[in-house]
């Protein structure tokens, strides 16, 4: 697909326009009024490109933060690494403040197409760090209510000292249910990672704790079922398998715990779930 | 609050959004019932006998679009109205198809291109998104092309009607309007693929006139004019 470029494109548009102008009978009524839907459609196409530009820009940063929170299992200062998170995951906010800002005014669900992925991607770097905060799910309408955003107006900006100017809105964004649903889903995976990677480093308790988190959030899909949009159910099979692998190595710890020491645990674990991974396909 | 309590609750926003589109498919099945039986009188006008039934034709389906105004207005009712785009795949392709049948009845009666307003006004909608249920541009616009290629068709039959001065009317018509679509930067979307479509239309057109000029037929209605 070809990608509209800042001001690059609109000219050599402006230009293949002119030239076919020359050709198109202009005193024509059908001409002008193509003249205004060729307005209306560049400013559409326009608008849904910033946003798929922006939502870029939060899936990657999103994406950081996750890689970012991984190496809280190997760290010994956890806390720093959580505040860094947070300070990322407020960059990636301001983001979402823009596609708010973006859609002010209009139908949020004509643009959606444009900036879901990044917002799931935030919706699972989010509840990853809620989930090693305070070991619980994030709902929506926590995500949500770290989405509001104060604006104030250009011509307000120089130096007014009152706390509310005249100029000043409020903007929110709204996380759609399936969006968080499928951020959450694509979380299950981030933890059963962290379930592995915390064996390495002969955390034993982790483990545990993590497959009755998943175990939940899997009856919880599971409730949902096919009433839920098509992406949810394509998700369904992938969190099947991650759930899979981490009561694996729940089972793992329990049986040969008492037998190994901790130290060689990780190595034998490791081997076991690569022997089990292409029984995984079958089922 | 817990895992379970978030997925019930969860649950609770996709049943009701499923509600709503179960009512919306309701009133859409409604509305496509109503299309085709205005396409069905529209297209004996293709028919030798129908050519001079054209104006009786067209009061029948104005009298149709009634009934598709009632069945608007009840869709109207049937979503918040700030969610149209949420919805709009549902009534996207009936939606094209009554603009195309709108455009049809106004192109037989008058031979000119229906604005986008006189569409809204025929449907009983908005034409700008903030007034309410609208007409989006590039349905309006889909229904147009599609009105093309059934013009396309109508010149064939024209001429085997013995009408032979129709098709050269349509093909300046066709012209105007692919030069009009020719000022617009389509996306590679589904408009764009039906856009596409346009040139076959205009090529068949012109081959109609062609036959009619080398045979002489198409200057009788030029004379007459003269």
């Amino acid at each position: 697909m070809k990608k509209r470029e800042g001001e690059g494109y609109s000219k050599k548009n402006l230009d293949a326009a002119l030239q076919r102008d020359v050709s198109a009978n202009p005193s024509s009524p059908v001409v002008a009024a193509f003249r205004v839907f060729q307005l209306e459609l560049d400013a559409k196409h326009d608008k849904y490109e910033r946003l798929v530009k922006i939502s870029r820009d939060v899936t990657i940063e999103s994406k950081r933060t996750i890689f970012l929170l991984h190496r809280v299992t190997n760290v010994p200062n956890a806390e720093e690494v959580l505040n860094e998170a947070e300070g990322k995951l407020d960059a990636v906010r301001q983001k979402i403040g823009q596609i708010a800002e973006e859609l002010r005014g209009e139908d949020i669900y004509q643009f959606h197409r444009a900036f879901t992925p990044g917002i799931q991607e935030y919706v699972e770097a989010a509840s990853f760090l809620h989930y090693i905060r305070h070991r619980s799910l994030i709902s929506l309408e926590e995500i949500n209510a770290r989405l509001v955003f104060m604006r104030t107006e250009r011509a307000e900006l120089k130096g007014s000292v009152e706390a509310e100017p005249p100029g000043a809105y409020v903007l929110t964004f709204q996380v759609t249910p399936s969006d968080y649903l499928l951020g959450v889903a694509d979380l299950t995976g981030e933890l059963m990672r962290m379930c592995i990677s915390s064996v390495g480093n002969g955390d034993i308790d982790t483990p545990f704790q993590l497959s009755q988190f998943l175990r939940q959030i899997y009856d919880g899909f599971s409730f949902i079922g096919n009433t839920g949009p098509y992406e949810v159910s394509k998700k369904l099979h992938t969190l099947r398998q991650s759930l899979g692998k981490v009561e694996d190595a729940c089972y793992t710890l329990r049986v040969r715990g008492s037998e190994i020491p901790k130290h060689m645990l990780a190595d034998l674990f490791c081997s076991r779930t690569a022997h089990v991974d292409p029984e995984e396909g079958l089922v | 609050m817990s895992v379970t309590d978030m997925f019930s609750h969860i649950q609770g926003f996709l049943s009701a959004d499923q509600d709503v589109r179960e009512d919306i498919r309701k009133v859409v099945q409604n509305l496509e019932q109503t299309a085709r039986e205005i396409l069905t009188v529209l297209q004996s006008v293709h028919q030798a006998s129908g050519f001079k039934e054209i104006p009786s034709k067209c009061e029948k389906a104005r009298e149709l679009f009634c009934t598709v105004r009632t069945h608007i207005s009840d869709l109207k009712t049937k979503f918040p109205v700030e969610q149209y785009y949420r919805f709009h795949e549902h009534w996207r392709f009936v939606l094209q198809r009554l603009a195309f049948l709108a455009a049809f009845v106004v192109y037989l009666e008058s031979e000119a291109l229906v604005t986008r307003e006189e569409v809204a006004r025929i449907l009983g909608i908005e034409v700008v998104r903030e007034k309410g249920f609208h007409l989006d541009v590039e349905d309006y616009l889909a229904g147009v092309l599609i009105m093309a290629s059934e013009l396309s068709r109508l010149a064939v039959n024209s001429v085997t009607a013995g009408d032979y001065s129709r098709p050269l009317r349509i093909s300046n018509f066709i012209n105007e309007l692919d030069s009009g679509f020719r000022l617009l930067n389509l996306k590679n979307d589904p408009l764009r693929k039906r856009y596409d479509g346009l040139k076959y239309d205009v090529k068949k057109i012109e081959e109609v006139v062609y036959d009619l000029s080398i045979r002489g037929l198409a200057k009788e209605p030029e004379a007459i004019e003269k």
